[in-house]
């Protein structure tokens, strides 16, 4: 049985105003317009990692940070309020799976790995900050960089 | 915003209920407690056939909203996580603000000057 996740953050942040869901009428699709492994995939993820000496995330922060695709293990680091990120920090790969990737793209699974791969701290009350300030930028660089295929791993 | 650009998108959930609300374009869902959306740390095996699943996903999602169901399991023996997961006391208490900054000064000392 899947958690219900929305009673739960109802009763979660009971002390606070109500969280307001975002409601989308309808739902935006583009079709993949050729194979996947002739595609450039493009990784984000929202579980809050930071490359070497990246600037930390707060809360309500809305900012991204840019990963290089070759980034080690070690180089990563994580910080996240919403969710126990123990398990993250031993392994990014639970919700920012780069070195998956890396290894599917020298498989040929997918063409390849778009550089440099995103994360932001998911944890953002303002859907607004979400829609007006970070997709915005990132779906432009996603354009300019030609990329075919968009993989989001929320945390 | 990015399948309106013409890119199409794949968003991996472990929290079906909210996904299926905010009508995502194309979702895999992994029943697993939040924080793992692609699989158990240093298990690199269920990581790469998460995410490999994911991949095949983007071709054989054709319809606006579909969610590919994967069939893994967190522990067959204990469910026990799916009682307490994004409940009250389930987060671990946060460092305290000195603390952090402490852990903070470390983490970017490690990396200056290299």
């Amino acid at each position: 049985m899947a958690v219900e996740y929305i009673a739960r953050t109802r009763e979660l942040y009971s002390d606070y105003i109500p969280y307001r869901w975002v409601v989308n009428e309808t739902v935006p699709f583009t079709p993949l317009r050729k194979p996947i492994r002739d595609c450039k995939v493009a990784l984000m993820s929202s579980g809050g990692i930071m490359y070497r000496d990246q600037r930390r995330f707060h809360r309500e922060d809305a900012s991204c940070r840019r990963i290089p695709k070759n980034a080690r293990r070690d180089e990563l680091s994580v910080w996240h309020f919403g969710y126990p990120t123990t398990d993250a920090k031993a392994d990014p790969n639970c919700v920012f799976p780069l070195e998956r990737m890396r290894e599917l793209e020298s498989e040929g699974v997918i063409g390849e790995l778009s550089d440099p791969a995103f994360s932001f701290m998911g944890g953002i009350y303002s859907a607004r900050k979400v829609c007006d300030e970070l997709a915005p930028q990132i779906v432009d660089e996603l354009k300019k960089a030609h990329v075919d295929a968009f993989y989001l791993v929320p945390a | 915003m990015a399948e309106e650009a013409g890119i199409p998108t794949l968003c991996m959930t472990s929290a079906l209920d909210i996904t299926e609300s905010v009508k995502a374009p194309r979702a895999v869902f992994v029943n697993f407690p939040l924080g793992h959306q692609t699989g158990k740390p240093n298990q690199p095996e269920i990581q790469r056939r998460i995410v490999r699943e994911a991949m095949a996903a983007f071709e054989t999602i054709s319809k606006p909203g579909e969610i590919v169901r994967l069939p893994y399991v967190w522990d067959p023996n204990d469910r026990s996580w799916e009682e307490i997961d994004y409940t009250k006391g389930w987060m671990p208490v946060p460092p305290s603000r000195e603390e952090a900054d402490r852990e903070e000064v470390e983490r970017r000392a490690r990396f200056a000057g290299k």
